[in-house]
């Protein structure tokens, strides 16, 4: 079990209705978590149309998760 | 090369200036308005929000690869944040360049993949009262 921070953008976060929260999970990588946080908040975007930065850097969705990393979860994107 | 997130009105006359250049010849720029419907709902105003430094650092990624790509000069984009009216300048793209082909293409690409690829999202406020996040990523 690692200790990570969850922060949710956009659509997410008035799902989540919360933009961050501290966990304590058994997820190895960022498409682990967002697994678990697509339960628990009912999050139902894929992740192939979503995107995820760890510590503030766009990740892959495979990237290992480490106690303390801040992972952000963007819903798909919309600009223009 | 700059891509910049803001929350203050765009101003497409004083951004082309920067696009200037001797060896340019041709230059193309892109404005995104705020349109007053979508899908067939009445629109009555729109929130765009990002993640600046994300979206800035992915942002000035497209730019070099447009860079890369094409025979331009100078490419530019500006992204509004924050409330904006029907009619009012979302995004704006500039592009100098040698000759038009490129800096057409050049702006293009610079759009769509800013669509595509940079963290920002757009509520609509609709006339009904509701509002909607957009889901408008392509890919």
């Amino acid at each position: 079990m690692i200790e990570v921070t969850a922060r949710y953008f956009a659509a997410f976060r008035e799902r989540a209705g919360r933009d961050r929260e501290q966990l304590t999970t058994n997820a190895r990588t960022a498409a682990e978590l967002y697994g678990e946080l697509a339960r628990k908040h009912g999050f139902v975007d894929s992740m192939a149309r979503c995107k995820v930065a760890v510590n503030d850097e766009l990740a892959d969705w495979n990237v290992a998760l480490a106690a303390g990393d801040e992972v952000l979860f963007f819903p798909p994107v919309a600009g223009g | 090369m700059s891509f910049k997130i803001t929350s203050a009105p765009i101003d497409p006359e004083t951004r082309k200036r920067e696009l200037v250049q001797s060896a340019a010849g041709a230059c193309v720029t892109f404005e995104g308005w705020v349109r007053n419907q979508n899908d067939g709902e009445a629109v009555q105003a729109l929130e765009y929000e990002a993640h600046a430094a994300i979206a800035e650092k992915e942002g000035a990624k497209i730019l070099a690869e447009a860079k890369q790509r094409f025979a331009i000069e100078i490419a530019l984009c500006e992204h509004r944040v924050g409330k904006l009216a029907i009619g009012d300048c979302a995004v704006w793209v500039g592009v100098s360049a040698g000759h038009r082909g490129a800096a057409f293409e050049a702006c293009r690409y610079i759009i769509d993949e800013t669509k595509a690829r940079v963290p920002i999202w757009k509520k609509e406020q609709y006339a009904s009262g509701e509002t909607g996040w957009v889901n408008c990523a392509t890919r």
